[in-house]
């Protein structure tokens, strides 16, 4: 049981110490804890989130996006889709964001050792995948082949290009990616994220395949992926639902008997396969 | 622990213990009438119990009516819970002022000035206590807000010897004898011979404050008369939930026309959950001040039945009426079980009668599972 003193629900204030574009709206915030606050040196496993709270505008679950090694700095990629994300997209360096967490289940880093690591993304949902990636470009040796396979609505929608061309230049590692539309310009892919496994030497028994993204792209990933061979529990997913304390106790969260800010977001598809084809559920 | 004190006591001594409570330093809750309803609110003293009242309960109705014993605790429960005290509907987290871009935290949520004093706490009411203890306090974060005010409150259980039509509590095995840890659990007894109380307590700090009120050892007929009495509360409930396999049955009946039957009734307005003792969803808001440097974050209670309950970037996940009852009536009776090792459903009826569709949650599952439905009863 917690202690008593420690109230979940209150924010340390960070400050923003760096902010950058990604997108036309999708920025990448850098917080450091405020000078002299109480307010801990980070900390986290990848795929954890934090309740990002602006100051008298609202409060956000967003997924840490930055590199588990760096200490003392916490790194969210945000896309600005409504009151509160526009609010927090727009600080500026020095301003300061409530922070709370982090919260929730992390990708399996530990459990992937050893084998290859397929990454598979649509959108902002390569977000919460940045952190395994960094975790195993710097555990090499750790880890088989690295795979990463990304979704994007259009090559303007793609976050951390710079750096998926820097990730295909390590040994051992494979990037592909693809868009919904591409114009004019594109000499990409283009075609939805489950068109790249034609791409791919799959070693089924030796894999980990770990996904995030919309639902649906979620959905067919996970379909495919155990057409091609893979265990079920093998195959991790984020999910996503409406959040207000992340602590599991103001139910906006549940998902049949889940509650994914405590008992996920990153599940097994192994459990939560048959849920996923519930509508509405 | 002391053994267990049993006591008779005249009704007058109910008057002498609110205000012993009180001179103890406890802000005194207890059933009072008010627009037409059971309210609780604080009682000073006996005056303000709603004596001689007792009320009549059906799906969608609820009215009191002057009973004829003149009994102190004739009524069922209304429409409030004691969560409206522990949980409460609407609570400041904390203030935070900012300058120059940057924010401080000023303070959190004040306990209450006194610790609370409930009086006619009935066996449903101690279940869902228990049932809000689990959720809020003994899972992995505990909630400062409810532990402040749970923490140190004083129980007073009164037993129930009459049950509403609405009641279900037999058959969710939470009632109507007392099972949860009461300081002090009262038993009313009007009969030809008079009107009195056995009162009956376990620890330490009941025995301290029965201790002070003018009492006799109860005889083994007084005993009996109380147990008795109680037993008739449960023989009188005309409602029951068939409970058997109910996780199973609802998971695996996901798609089931009756959700869509129950779907045309229900009007999604959340009465359900605002009147069940152990519904303990909600949000946040905050509020922020004209000049932008000061701001308030405040918890209200939330609903499943609203839209903006699941609302994600580019929709609500729970759309139709029908996922919305569906998640209700499945998250408090099957997956309350895999959350938290126990139904979320202490049998209390209030959602029954508050419902203004007069949706019976005990009709549901029985129609879920098949049976032949003849209305209300399948006792």
């Amino acid at each position: 049981m917690a202690n008593a003193e420690i109230d979940p629900m209150m924010p340390r204030p960070w400050v923003v110490r760096r902010i950058s574009k990604e997108t036309p709206d999708t920025f990448t915030l850098a917080l450091e804890p405020s000078d002299g606050g109480p307010s801990g040196r980070g900390g986290f496993q990848p795929g954890q989130f934090s309740m990002l709270w602006v100051f008298g505008v609202g409060e956000l679950p967003i997924s840490i996006s930055g590199d588990p090694a760096e200490e003392g700095s916490l790194t969210y990629t945000v896309r600005s889709v409504g009151p509160a994300t526009q609010a927090l997209v727009s600080h500026g360096a020095g301003q300061s964001v409530g922070v709370r967490g982090p919260f929730g289940t992390g990708w399996p880093v530990a459990g992937a050792e050893g084998k290859d690591v397929v990454v598979v993304a649509g959108g902002i949902g390569l977000a919460p995948l940045r952190p395994v990636i960094y975790h195993v470009l710097r555990h090499r040796d750790r880890f088989g082949r690295l795979v990463i396979l990304y979704g994007a609505r259009s090559p303007r929608d793609m976050i951390y290009r710079k750096e998926l061309a820097a990730w295909a230049r390590h040994k051992d590692t494979q990037v592909l990616s693809t868009v919904d539309y591409g114009g004019v310009a594109w000499r990409g892919r283009v075609g939805v994220v489950t068109s790249l496994f034609k791409y791919l030497r799959l070693q089924p028994a030796r894999t980990t395949a770990m996904l995030c993204g919309p639902e649906i792209m979620m959905r067919l990933v996970a379909r495919e992926l155990a057409a091609r061979g893979l265990a079920a529990g093998d195959v991790y997913l984020s999910m996503e639902r409406n959040m207000k304390c992340a602590v599991g106790s103001c139910g906006h969260c549940q998902w049949g008997p889940h509650f994914i800010c405590k008992d996920g977001p990153v599940f097994s598809y192994a459990h939560i396969a048959a849920m996923l084809d519930r509508y509405e559920l | 622990m002391a053994e267990r004190l049993q006591a008779r006591l005249a009704p007058e001594e109910i008057d002498k213990l609110i205000r012993g409570l009180a001179r103890r330093g406890y802000q005194v809750l207890g059933p009072t009438v008010r627009d037409g309803a059971i309210v609780y609110d604080e009682v000073a003293g006996a005056q303000d119990l709603p004596r001689g009242w007792t009320d009549e309960q059906e799906a969608g109705r609820y009215r009191l009516k002057p009973g004829t014993d003149g009994a102190l605790f004739g009524c069922s429960v209304g429409p409030e819970s004691w969560k409206k005290y522990l949980h409460p509907a609407q609570v400041k987290l904390f203030e935070a002022d900012r300058q120059d871009g940057l924010f401080r935290i000023l303070g959190g949520p004040a306990p209450p000035a006194r610790p609370y004093a409930f009086l006619g706490v009935r066996a449903c009411e101690l279940a869902a206590i228990a049932v809000q203890d689990r959720v809020l306090l003994q899972d992995k974060y505990r909630d400062p807000v409810y532990g402040s005010r749970r923490d140190p409150a004083f129980l007073v259980a009164v037993q129930c010897t009459q049950a509403a039509a609405t009641c279900f509590c037999a058959s969710m095995g939470t009632g109507p004898q007392v099972r949860g840890a009461a300081d002090l659990t009262l038993t009313e007894i009007v009969n030809a011979e008079g009107h009195w109380f056995l009162a009956e307590a376990d620890g330490d700090r009941g025995q301290e404050v029965l201790a002070e009120l003018d009492r006799r050892p109860a005889t083994d007929e007084e005993l009996r008369l109380a147990r008795t009495a109680v037993e008739s509360a449960a023989a009188q409930q005309v409602r029951r939930m068939d409970t058997a396999g109910i996780r199973d049955l609802l998971y695996q009946n996901f798609e089931h026309p009756r959700w869509d039957e129950v779907a045309a009734r229900c009007l999604t307005c959340a009465n359900c959950t605002m009147v069940c003792p152990t519904c303990f969803c909600t949000t946040v808001e905050d509020d922020s001040g004209v000049t932008g440097d000061r701001a308030e974050r405040w918890r209200r209670w939330d609903s499943c039945f609203t839209m903006a309950f699941s609302y994600i970037h580019g929709g609500s996940v729970r759309t139709s009426s029908k996922a919305r009852y569906r998640q209700w009536l499945t998250h408090k009776l099957a997956s309350w079980i895999d959350q938290f090792g126990s139904s979320g459903c202490v049998g209390c009826g209030r959602c029954i009668a508050w419902c203004p569709a007069g949706i019976d949650l005990t009709e549901e599952v029985h129609a879920i599972r098949g049976a032949v439905n003849h209305g209300n009863t399948d006792a």
